[in-house]
């Protein structure tokens, strides 16, 4: 499995939404989420954007107040991971337009909804913007 | 119940009412908050109005995800809504599922199966792609089980946006339902060969997570993965397809010969980092031996390293960290950046560049490289600094201190870092100071010096995490005392008041050692000042009982008058590494401690000094009698005990007339000699097999009801000549059997009453001094390894043994982790092994095996019906096929050891594939047909599961069944 877990989490460290792709307890979560938080936005940008943490390798990037993060198995390679956050936020981008953290937590699902499309058991499935969308897109002209 | 539901959904708070709430309340009130809206979400998930219990849901999956909140209590709602025709609602319900459900513990998980199976079945894709993605997420080995014939249906569906998404699904299904592969295996290779991108990379994707876990059964499809190698231009394909290579290719040399140009290409074609980074990642994994290819990936490290991305930096140096280990001249040449990232502002990266840097540590460069590590530990923040002093210490320490050729640097290295003020490594430190001193007989004085230097030191004593090197210092100082320049001034530094900052322990250390010089002092006092004869029957009548052996002590230790020629050189002006060499054998130590004190005697040890030295210690330890530690005041007693029997007699040698003057000079002197020979015997690292050389005293049973644990013992028992032990200098110039030992020690004047005081010695320090100890306990110090430069002075004998015994261990090392090793090297070791990690990979690749397998042998059956299109495709590829193909024949061996019970027509095929195989001279042209077959079966075996997938459900029941239904 290649990516374990997304989380999206704000300059005070609050999660904004968390994806796991494997099994965790409520407090495991927690856990995690509170180590790699405190380990990432410690760091500043000049400092490159992987960290080891306990078995995971996590990848972030920082957009706006936003925090990005992907926890990878150690195979992984950082920098498709790298784009794979880039292009994450691009296609929120496109369909909220000028994404910001406001509009993730009041459309949670749509997010978990793209996440969902471009990723299954950890493998990244679909690369293109408008496949991405066109899910999602749909269902809002049904309603 | 509740209330009527016109009037909850009117008046249900929305999610965006709850977030907007949740935002509004300060942060005290928060939790008190979720608490009010869960309890209003339990009653309103009750209702019977869809609407109202999808949106109680959606709150709820909400606070759960980003606050937490327990929903375990609502996963019958979530089944409940699943089954809404609308679609909205049924996402909402999925995704709840998906978030929360716990595939071990959420029973309601079954109830989702019929509905799951519907959507399967539904004509909108959306609802089948959102089945998929929940499936991929909830899936139980029962649901696996019972869903794998509709998953079957689906892998070939006419749209490739279901397509893609079964395929991305049937991972987790393969891993709690390993039987699945049997049946959906062939259809998902099919997909490697798909225009779409999407559904390529799904199947892509799913081998190269499959390949991760046994690599070796997916060595037939290298031919397919080839093609997408060379043909695909996606990166996040290729990306994916190199991770498959990357574990195919050091199985295969063959096949790494054949990826390696394409990989090069792909490496100077793209300028997408990350593909440029995949390929350099898999030459240095995997295609290391290719030296082009590795020069090139150099290059484009060297291109990381220089780039102003931290990130790529990072990466670069991960990568070079790789490369070192087969060629290390890649480090070489990048040696300036590597140095110059130890000042990175990024802790992760300065991490890399220290393993890196310590990757290029020789003989030739660790004096330089610690010089340049030291002054960045000195700059850097604690955290770093103790990394760096940690891998100094561990690469320098490796394989017993191989790269140390000038232990006297080494040890003042020790030594320096100890003063470091961030440095925490004291235990670390402690341990080699020590072990050194054991093993490395040539360096002790310089150690003793060292040793010194630290116990004076101030600064130390304020530091907790250094008062284990001072316990060290305490140790060598006294064990070594003969090499020290100045006893008494070593003296003053061990008692100093100061001492009284450290803790119980190593106060007991500082006070053995002070008990130590003490005895040395007053011994070559003693022993210097006549240097005539004492007659024996004097000695008999001052010690008796157990002390009469001794007797014969006496007249030989006295100091030759050519030794004491020798000793007339001041003692300063000694170079301490000559002293030893100027002996041979193992008499060097005690010519030296002859020389030494002989110059003492001329130099310091005036009656008055040593009279000096005893108030010293006296008005020192006096208090300490009465500490509340048991340890200090125990060897503080000791101490004041020796000095209340041995101070009269010193004061006698003046004061006193002749003849008792002489006495009562001898009484002492012998006594002192008592002492002191109990604590020349010198200690040294103790081999792993010492206790095996322990003769079994007679009378003794064994092995009286232990028999049967030899069976289990036998491989690790050794032959009891080719282990051997250091504990005595002496014996180990004939420690080529135990017998020898006794006759020795008779030979050997004084041992029986100093083996007394050995014992009583060796009893009370395993007792307190923690790091001697160690060494002397422990199983896991290994045999001393004295560099053959610095072991001249030994005889040939040890040499040899040092070796032989080096060896050895070495041996057991390889028999330990044998199983390791036997499990990457052939294909039994495979199977054992990957019982052990998790059993459904492994039957996961039973199963692929065995799929690709039931496919080769029915090719090699059906063989007349050859397809020239097929054959024409393939022509491509025909270097890879040839390989692979044969490797599958040793996997096939493997696999019909396994599946014994498979049906015999199975196995008959199989044995014609080989024996068509084998014999075959255009070896080429064969395996050529044999691949057309295979290809015209895949079609064969398509068009017949197709038929029978109409009886899905049997197939998934009666598993005996299915190989013939793969055929």
């Amino acid at each position: 499995m290649g990516i374990r877990f997304v989380l999206m989490v704000n300059k005070q460290g609050q999660t904004r939404l968390a994806q796991y792709y494997e099994y965790l307890t409520l407090e495991e979560r927690r856990a995690l989420e509170g180590e790699i938080v405190r380990k990432c936005l410690a760091r500043n940008e000049q400092q490159c954007s992987f960290v080891e943490h306990r078995n995971y390798k996590i990848v972030y990037r920082r957009y706006a107040s936003l925090f990005f993060l992907v926890g990878v198995d150690n195979e992984e390679n950082e920098l498709a991971i790298l784009e794979f956050i880039h292009l994450l936020v691009e296609t929120m981008d496109r369909h909220f337009g000028n994404v910001c953290e406001l509009d993730i937590m009041f459309h949670l699902e749509k997010a978990h909804f793209m996440l969902e499309e471009m990723v299954m058991n950890g493998c990244i499935v679909e690369t293109s913007k408008s496949n991405i969308l066109s899910p999602i897109q749909l269902m809002e002209k049904a309603s | 119940m509740t209330g009527p539901s016109l009037m909850e959904s009117l008046f249900q708070r929305s999610l965006d009412d709850l977030i907007k709430g949740l935002r509004l309340s300060p942060p005290g009130v928060e939790a008190a908050f979720i608490a009010k809206s869960v309890d209003e979400i339990r009653r309103e998930i009750k209702s019977t109005d869809s609407q109202t219990k999808a949106t109680a849901l959606q709150k709820l999956t909400y606070l759960h995800s980003l606050y937490g909140v327990d929903m375990s209590w609502a996963a019958f709602p979530a089944v409940e809504l699943s089954s809404s025709a609308v679609h909205s609602h049924k996402r909402l319900a999925f995704l709840s599922a998906s978030l929360s459900f716990n595939p071990n513990t959420t029973d309601v998980i079954l109830l989702l199966t019929h509905q799951l199976r519907k959507d399967f079945s539904s004509s909108n894709p959306h609802d089948v792609s959102l089945a998929l993605s929940t499936l991929s997420s909830i899936s139980t080995p029962d649901l696996s089980r019972d869903l794998t014939p509709d998953l079957f249906t689906l892998l070939n569906s006419s749209k490739n946006f279901v397509k893609k998404k079964a395929i991305a699904a049937i991972l987790r299904v393969f891993e709690q339902y390993p039987e699945a592969v049997r049946v959906c295996f062939k259809r998902i290779v099919e997909n490697l060969e798909s225009s779409d991108m999407g559904v390529l990379s799904a199947a892509v994707g799913l081998f190269s997570e499959l390949t991760v876990k046994e690599p070796r059964s997916y060595l037939p499809l290298a031919p397919e993965f080839y093609k997408i190698l060379v043909d695909s231009r996606n990166n996040w394909v290729l990306i994916k397809v190199l991770k498959i290579f990357a574990k195919l290719a050091p199985l295969e040399p063959r096949l790494a010969k054949r990826i390696v140009e394409p990989i090069c290409e792909h490496l100077r074609r793209t300028g997408a980092k990350s593909l440029e980074f995949e390929c350099v990642n898999t030459i240095v994994t995997s295609l290391s031996e290719y030296e082009p290819a590795v020069k090139l990936a150099v290059m484009k490290i060297q291109e990381f390293l220089l780039d102003n991305d931290p990130n790529l930096k990072y990466l670069g140096l991960q990568a070079l960290a790789i490369v070192a280990a087969n060629h290390s001249w890649a480090v070489l040449e990048n040696k300036d950046v590597v140095i110059k990232s130890l000042d990175d502002v990024d802790v992760n990266i300065k991490l890399e560049a220290l393993q890196l840097v310590m990757a290029m540590v020789s003989e030739d460069n660790v004096a330089e490289i610690c010089k340049v590590l030291i002054s960045y530990a000195l700059k850097s923040d604690p955290e770093f600094c103790n990394e760096i002093l940690g891998s100094i210490l561990s690469t320098c320490s490796r394989n017993f201190y191989d790269v140390i050729v000038d232990f006297d640097w080494y040890v003042s290295l020790l030594g320096e870092m100890s003063r470091i003020p961030h440095c925490q490594k004291g235990e670390e430190i402690e341990t080699q100071l020590i072990d050194i001193g054991m093993r490395v007989k040539d360096v002790r004085p310089e150690l003793v010096h060292i040793a010194r230097g630290l116990l004076i030191d101030p600064a130390l004593l304020g530091n907790p995490f250094i008062h284990k090197v001072l316990s060290a210092a305490a140790w060598l100082s006294g064990e070594y005392v003969e090499f020290s320049r100045n006893p008494l001034e070593l003296m003053e530094s061990l008692l100093q008041p100061r001492s009284c900052l450290l803790p119980p322990p190593i106060r007991a250390v500082y006070i053995q050692s002070a008990f130590k010089v003490l005895t040395f002092c007053i011994y070559s006092f003693l022993s210097s000042g006549d240097d005539t004869s004492y007659p024996s029957e004097l000695t008999d009548s001052v010690l008796k009982g157990d002390f009469q052996e001794s007797s014969d002590t006496a007249t030989i230790t006295p100091i030759s008058d050519t030794d004491l020629d020798d000793g007339l050189n001041p003692r300063s002006s000694h170079q301490p590494t000559k002293c030893v060499s100027t002996g041979n054998g193992e008499d060097s130590v005690i010519s030296h401690e002859q020389e030494s004190s002989a110059s003492l005697k001329k130099q310091q040890l005036t009656q008055k000094s040593v009279m000096d030295l005893v108030n010293l210690v006296e008005t020192n330890l006096g208090p300490l009698a009465g500490s509340h530690e048991v340890e200090i005041q125990e060897r503080a007693s000791n101490v004041l005990g020796m000095i209340e029997l041995i101070k009269p007699r010193i004061h006698s040698s003046t004061d006193e007339s002749e003849g008792d003057k002489i006495k009562g000079e001898l009484r002492a002197s012998n006594m002192m000699k008592l002492m002191f020979d109990a604590f020349s015997e010198e200690l040294g690292p103790v081999s792993v097999s010492a206790q095996e050389r322990v003769p079994i005293p007679d009378g003794l049973v064994l092995k009286e009801s232990l028999s049967d644990i030899e069976a289990i013992c036998d491989d690790i028992k050794l032959p009891i000549s080719s282990s051997f032990s250091l504990v005595r200098s002496f014996s180990m110039t004939d420690a080529n059997t135990i017998h020898e030992r006794p006759s020795k020690e008779e030979y050997e004047p004084s041992s029986e009453s100093t083996s007394l005081l050995a014992e009583h010695r060796k009893r009370h320090e395993l007792y307190y001094l923690p790091s001697e100890n160690k060494a002397m306990i422990s199983n896991n110090y290994p045999p001393a390894h004295e560099r053959k430069d610095l072991a001249i002075d030994e005889p040939e004998d040890l040499v040899k043994l040092t070796k032989q015994s080096l060896d050895l261990r070495k041996k057991r090392n390889q028999a330990k982790t044998r199983p390791v090793v036997v499990k990457l090297d052939d294909g039994e070791g495979a199977h054992i092994a990957a019982k052990k990690p998790e059993l459904n990979d492994d039957l996961i690749s039973g199963a692929v095996r065995e799929v690709l397998l039931g496919n080769e042998a029915a090719s090699s059956s059906s063989r007349s019906k050859s397809s020239n299109k097929a054959s024409k495709e393939r022509e491509k590829n025909e270097l890879n096929i040839d390989r692979p193909s044969e490797s599958k024949m040793d996997v096939t061996n493997t696999v019909e050891s396994e599946v014994g019970h498979g049906s015999s027509r199975r196995r008959k095929h199989r044995i014609d594939g080989k024996e068509k195989k084998h014999p075959s001279s255009g070896k080429e042209k064969k395996e050529h047909d044999h691949k057309d077959k295979q290809k015209s079966d895949h079609r064969h075996g398509k068009h017949k599961s197709r038929q029978r997938a109409d009886g899905a459900l049997n197939v998934a029941a009666q598993s005996s069944v299915i190989p013939d239904f793969l055929l």
